[in-house]
């Protein structure tokens, strides 16, 4: 026996997770302590897949082409590095050709050591007519006979943004055939809040921090942004002359539209995963309580009734029956579930100061920050954590930050967490895969908080 | 909310009780003729009683120390007050000019003393124009309606707070045109979406404290600012509870 006690307990769960994310493997360090249990095949999760990104081969040598290619090369690496699911070959491995096409493409330089590579990502860039043309393959080393597992050609327009996105959908289309059939997150988008000037606003990042540009310019302080699933409309808490209103801007046309002001506080919006329905926090009977209403705001209902905060829902996005929500009904903030008719309340978290939920994609999670030793004079390490919803089993992703962690959201494969961290006087983003692991930050300036990532 | 609700109910019972007495009081005194054509006991004593005040004219939102001395009495209320000791003193902030009413109950009958405290309200500036005129600055404002501040993670109302309510419910009720933002703030730790859901919890208490004083809810209007908003951004003791407070600002 050689793993104490509060390690065991968590096991099972980070095999569930590892699960989840199919062949996110876990960390090396904790597969080599698994001494004295007994996993299948699939629990303890696949290896990761070794793959090989070749630098594209320009087919001009001047400098805006070259310039693309090293953009698109950058980025595909980028994104094959964080998807979670490879063993990505370091740059100062692979074989320095730079094949463009299939003639040009040796597989036996690329399999042999020391790149060691399964699979290999290679082709071509050129700029013509204003257009970005990339051609791009993915090879299988040990298939002789027939290694092209995948062949596209991608053309947008001339640009640093064009550029970076033509490699998101060639990585995304990697990450779809090798991540067991998940779509990759390479062109998901990150919403957040960027303070300046005494005013917040929301601003959209790509899901690597790239490509920031400010959404809403409402001159005031503004909170929580949740895009809808389908990526049409933006929600989020607003600060006026009354008070806090939920607010929605729509993506589409540019715009604020119109969502009933109800009176009272109102913050933390949530879109259900059908789009039909919006749950937030509301004061409007004088105690902030968590109601339900359709995705116009209208046919609104209440379904917490008890003295103390409730705030923070989120909807279970496979099923859009129940909710998770924090409330303060008990003293300090707990992490509860509930049926979205209110029924069969649950508490999840036994202590402490809990906040901030948010759902997995499959259903079976919720990440939340958590201060487990919180009071005064208390360290009050705040955290991200993962609670397992069917044994109440949780395992802490961040340690020792440096800062306190909060707003932790899922990526659309589940494979991914974003959170905040705040140090008390500068606040970022950070990313991570839903085990802890491949943690770095997304924004700098210290400005950056709350962020929710797109549904795909 | 629960322990501010309790203390606030526990108040107005006490109130209650206090009024029993004193009704409990007059009826003892129609009782005893009937006691004392039954048993004929020793002839008692009629009780005596002084009440004074200093100083008897005040500015409004300062005190006065009213005393009494009674003689002979074995009960003595205090109209306002309520049940008093047989001699002693108390501070009192009346918001307007006010009668200070003492009553002394003993076996010989009761008596009565009164004091006048006189309210120097400030003069009410008239403005050529309509509006709310009653008032007269900010600085007035919040020399009279303090914020009120909070404990760590609690929206309950403190023994300190509810002195500042009850006189801000005085000054409110002294200038009825009067309206008031309460805004709720929260120290910096913590979750910003719970903390701004706290935040009106607190401004909610302060609003409720000021209701229960007598000042109507439909001057009052609630605004959280959570962790938004800081009076001050140290991260230390003195500077967390400036900012878990209840602010009271005039809502033009």
């Amino acid at each position: 026996m050689t793993l104490h006690t509060p390690a065991r307990r968590q096991w099972p769960l980070l095999a569930a997770l590892a699960l989840l994310a199919l062949a996110t493997a876990l960390p090396r360090t904790a597969r080599a302590q698994d001494d004295d249990h007994v996993f299948t095949s699939t629990s303890t999760g696949v290896d990761r897949i070794r793959i090989a990104a070749a630098g594209f081969k320009p087919l001009a040598t001047d400098a805006t082409t070259t310039g693309y290619k090293h953009l698109f090369d950058n980025t595909l690496y980028s994104d094959l590095n964080s998807a979670g699911i490879f063993d990505l070959v370091s740059q100062s491995l692979a074989p320095m050709a730079t094949p463009g096409t299939p003639a040009e493409m040796v597989v036996a330089q690329w399999s042999a050591a020391p790149a060691n590579a399964a699979m290999v990502a290679f082709g071509s860039l050129n700029v013509t007519g204003g257009n970005v043309v990339v051609n791009g393959w993915l090879y299988d080393t040990k298939n002789t006979v027939d290694p092209k597992v995948l062949g596209q050609q991608y053309s947008e327009p001339a640009s640093d943004e064009d550029t970076r996105h033509i490699a998101h959908e060639f990585a995304d289309e990697i990450i779809l055939r090798l991540g067991g059939g998940l779509p990759g997150i390479a062109e998901t988008h990150i919403f957040y809040v960027s303070a300046h000037g005494g005013n917040k606003e929301i601003w959209e990042m790509d899901y690597d921090g790239q490509s920031a540009h400010q959404i809403t310019h409402l001159d005031t302080i503004t909170l929580s942004p949740r895009i809808s699933p389908d990526g049409n409309r933006l929600a989020f808490a607003s600060l006026g002359h009354d008070g806090w209103n939920i607010r929605v801007f729509s993506m589409l046309l540019g715009r604020m539209v119109s969502f009933p002001a109800i009176g009272g506080t109102n913050l933390s919006p949530a879109w259900s995963s059908d789009g039909r329905s919006i749950a937030f926090s509301s004061s409007r009977s004088g105690d902030p309580e968590i109601y339900i209403g359709d995705e116009a705001g209208n046919n609104l209902r209440r379904v917490t009734a008890y003295r103390g905060p409730d705030v923070s829902p989120v909807w279970n996005p496979r099923t859009n029956s129940q909710i998770a929500w924090i409330s303060g009904r008990t003293g300090l903030p707990q992490l509860y579930i509930m049926d979205s008719d209110g029924t069969n309340v649950q508490r999840m978290t036994d202590g402490g100061y809990a906040t901030s939920p948010s759902w997995s994609p499959n259903g079976q999670f919720l990440a939340f920050a958590w201060d487990r030793k919180y009071g005064p004079g208390a360290p009050g390490g705040q955290d991200i954590y993962v609670m397992e919803i069917a044994t109440k089993r949780w395992i802490q992703l961040t340690h020792d930050t440096g800062g306190r962690c909060d707003f932790p959201s899922w990526s659309p494969d589940g494979r991914h967490i974003v959170f905040e961290s705040d140090s008390g006087k500068s606040s970022d983003i950070w990313t991570m895969l839903a085990d802890g692991t491949g943690r770095h930050k997304l924004t700098v300036g210290g400005t950056s908080t709350m962020p929710n990532w797109s549904w795909k | 909310m629960n322990l501010t609700q309790r203390s606030f109910r526990t108040f107005t019972q006490i109130a209650a009780l206090a009024t029993i007495a004193g009704l409990a009081g007059c009826h003892h005194k129609t009782a005893a003729p009937v006691d004392t054509s039954q048993y004929t006991p020793p002839p008692a004593t009629a009780p005596t009683a002084t009440l004074t005040a200093d100083p008897v004219a005040i500015d409004l939102g300062q005190s006065v120390v009213l005393n009494w001395r009674t003689q002979n009495a074995t009960a003595v209320t205090i109209d306002g007050i309520g049940s008093v000791n047989v001699n002693g003193t108390s501070t009192a902030s009346p918001s307007t000019s006010t009668n200070f009413h003492l009553t002394a109950t003993g076996p010989g009958g009761s008596t009565e003393a009164n004091v006048r405290v006189t309210v120097r309200i400030p003069e009410v500036p008239t403005a050529p124009v309509a509006g709310p005129t009653d008032m007269t600055d900010d600085a007035l404002f919040h020399q009279n309606v303090q914020d009120v501040f909070f404990d760590y993670d609690s929206a309950d109302i403190r023994a300190d707070a509810a002195t500042s309510i009850t006189q801000a419910a005085a000054f409110l009720t002294a200038h009825p045109s009067a309206k008031v933002l309460i805004g709720g703030y929260c120290d910096d730790r913590g979750s910003a979406e719970y903390n701004l859901a706290l935040g009106e919890t607190r401004a909610n208490a302060a609003k409720d404290a000021l209701v229960t004083a007598g000042v109507a809810a439909s001057r009052l209007r609630v605004i959280s600012y959570g962790k938004e908003k800081q009076f001050c951004t140290d991260e230390d003791d003195a500077c967390w509870q400036q900012n878990r407070r209840a602010q009271f600002s005039l809502d033009r």
